[in-house]
């Protein structure tokens, strides 16, 4: 009897200690039941496959315990548990009172998932049924891009119509770009002066479509430099932005048939800092004073410092880039400004060949469906909210569907 | 050939990346080409480096204009290439973070290069008071405008500016002048800045196209106009 009392005391100490040290997989604490605060578990809790993804989340939804719905603070939050292949359950993610959906990223395809929510109080957890095991699966085709694959297609079609139009001759109107039309006159300015060219490039590496833009300038901007015969000069913030304007320059000069004329140091690096290569490029302008500063490319705090002081020296000054927060300073402080898409359609206004004009000429259906989108939107929304009408209400949220596809 | 394998690489990854964005097991992909761009770019590093250093030890070798200052860049590339890599003063010895406090590779970036850079920063107050000292002249109606917007939003954005229509009645509180900067703001400027980043965009998918067909040459030196 003794020994059997003994074992009993043992065993219910034993699983006292194991109960008191609430785990991840057990969220219960155990108190005294008259100071128990219990609370109602989560209902209807749901896991679905998440649509249109390769496989890698699980959406999850539920109605959050009947005290949560009071809002008498009953409810301190919810944590979610895992399951994978029948395992034990693992804590993913802990949530604040009143959530009722949570997306998990951290699932694969090749595994089985099954999720529990335990609502909790301040020493209570209640436990949700389980959910049925899910697999995610793995999608080849994202119809959440449906729209945008559309909308891609007919730009991107355009595009290439007006491509094939100007190669079989089709004549394309481009309106004039005055910041590109003083291209010749600044080049030639410097040649009667007899100073250098600046060819500021920004402060991106070559994986911005802004530096890209910016070289492809620079290559019919060298063009005209080395047919002129005139000093260039550019400093880079990037290893890479510097090789490959060298190779760029290189060329131009080769093309004009004057590659004795191209030297490396026309195209050098300075520092990667953003203010280091601000101070040495402001350097050069004021020592070397150069008639004429092309900024074209990616620009941030620095535009206003490098586009003030190449003023002050009175060079003429061509600025272009696509950081619409920068566009108000080059226009303060340049002569001229290519403001957004210009800078990305320079090269091919330059270049003056039909089919870079046609893929100009491209982008003229996209602004169309842009503009007819906008004014659909705008009048529907306008009517929609002075009326109250149902009709374009939905209108502006099919529309708001269509260009906020993710 | 030279130009063949650029273009080629070109087009094949540009049509990947482009795929990839409807094709969900494709989508990390663009981040992976980002890791390909970093290890090319730490390699470029050291052309950069290089250069740097042999420009300037020509510049002093030659005795060239403004030799004094490739003195001073030559020292500050040494010192911080010395200190950083023998980690010198740094509590944690040779094996230890070149960033760790009490080095003299941090104490210098901390005590030298910091300020330096704000101090280059800190002219943006000075540009921007001459810039708008030009920009809001009034020499158009256009440019009457600007100084106008300009004047309603500065004014909006102090006391005074809140204390001058504060007894327009609420019914009309779009007339108070922090409103109508807010306004201003929100409206007309916002509508301007989305007009030009839809013409961006456009622009882009323009200029990728090209690229991407190899109809842009441009940056390889190529004029085929």
């Amino acid at each position: 009897m003794k020994l059997s009392v003994f074992l009993f005391v043992l065993l219910l100490s034993i699983s006292i200690s194991a109960q008191d040290e609430p785990s991840d997989t057990d969220p219960a604490i155990i108190v005294p039941d008259s100071e128990l605060v219990v609370v109602a578990p989560v209902t209807s809790l749901i896991a679905e496959d998440h649509k249109y993804d390769k496989g890698d989340h699980i959406d999850l939804s539920w109605v959050p315990s009947i005290d949560d719905q009071l809002l008498d603070g009953t409810v301190i939050g919810y944590k979610l548990y895992r399951s994978a292949n029948g395992g034990e359950p693992v804590l993913v993610e802990e949530f604040p009172p009143g959530t009722n959906a949570f997306t998990d990223d951290g699932v694969y395809s090749d595994s089985t998932y099954s999720y529990f929510i335990a609502a909790l109080s301040e020493n209570y957890a209640a436990e949700s049924n389980r959910t049925a095991p899910i697999a995610p699966e793995v999608e080849w085709l994202n119809l959440h891009r449906g729209w945008l694959f559309l909308i891609a297609l007919i730009v991107g079609g355009s595009v290439l119509l007006f491509i094939n139009a100007a190669k079989r001759g089709t004549k394309l109107f481009v309106r004039k770009i005055a910041g590109l039309e003083a291209v010749d006159d600044a080049v030639g300015r410097a040649t009667e002066m007899g100073r250098p060219i600046l060819f500021i490039p920004g402060i991106r590496d070559m994986d911005d479509v802004q530096t890209l833009a910016g070289l492809t300038i620079l290559g019919r901007v060298a063009r005209v430099i080395a047919d002129y015969d005139t000093r260039i000069f550019m400093p880079t913030s990037r290893s890479l932005v510097m090789t490959a304007g060298r190779e760029t320059v290189k060329a131009a000069y080769t093309a004009a048939g004057r590659p004795d004329k191209y030297n490396d140091d026309m195209v050098t690096y300075y520092t990667d800092e953003q203010f280091g290569y601000v101070a040495a490029v402001d350097g050069v302008m004021v020592r070397e004073k150069p008639a004429t500063v092309f900024l074209l490319g990616a620009f941030f705090a620095e535009s206003l410092i490098l586009a003030e002081t190449g003023n002050s020296i009175g060079a003429i000054q061509i600025a272009g880039t696509a950081r619409p927060a920068q566009l108000p300073f080059f226009i303060a402080a340049c002569d001229f400004t290519l403001i957004g898409e210009e800078l990305f359609a320079a090269s091919a206004y330059l270049s003056g060949e039909p089919m870079q004009l046609g893929s100009l000429k491209g982008q003229d259906v996209g602004k169309a469906i842009a503009m007819l989108a906008i004014l659909v939107g705008v009048f529907s929304a306008t009517v929609g909210l002075a009326w109250d009408i149902e009709f374009f209400n939905d209108i502006v949220e099919y529309l708001s569907d269509v260009f906020s596809a993710r | 050939m030279r130009r063949a394998i650029p273009l080629t690489i070109l087009a094949v990854v540009g049509t990947v990346l482009i795929v990839s964005v409807f094709l969900p097991p494709l989508e990390n992909l663009g981040e992976d080409f980002t890791l390909f761009f970093d290890i090319i770019a730490v390699f470029a590093f050291f052309l950069g480096g290089g250069n740097l250093v042999r420009i300037h030890f020509n510049k002093l070798w030659r005795k060239r204009k403004d030799w004094g200052f490739s003195i001073v860049t030559l020292f500050g590339f040494f010192f911080m290439l010395v200190i950083g890599l023998l980690k010198i003063g740094n509590p944690g010895g040779i094996g230890a973070d070149p960033t760790a406090e009490g080095s003299w590779f941090q104490e210098t970036f901390n005590y030298v290069i910091n300020p330096l850079q704000s101090t280059m920063y800190a002219l943006l107050a000075f540009f921007v008071a001459s810039a708008s000292y030009r920009a809001f002249r009034a020499k158009n109606r256009e440019a009457t405008l600007l100084l106008l917007a300009a004047f309603i939003i500065l004014l909006g954005r102090t006391p005074f500016g809140v204390m001058l229509t504060a007894w327009v009645p609420e019914s009309w509180s779009i007339a108070q002048i922090p409103n109508l900067a807010v306004w201003i703001m929100n409206s007309p400027n916002l509508a301007g800045q989305r007009a030009i980043i839809i013409g961006i965009g456009l622009g882009v998918v323009s200029m990728s196209l090209r690229l991407i067909l190899g109809i842009e040459r441009s940056y390889l030196g190529e004029d085929r106009g």
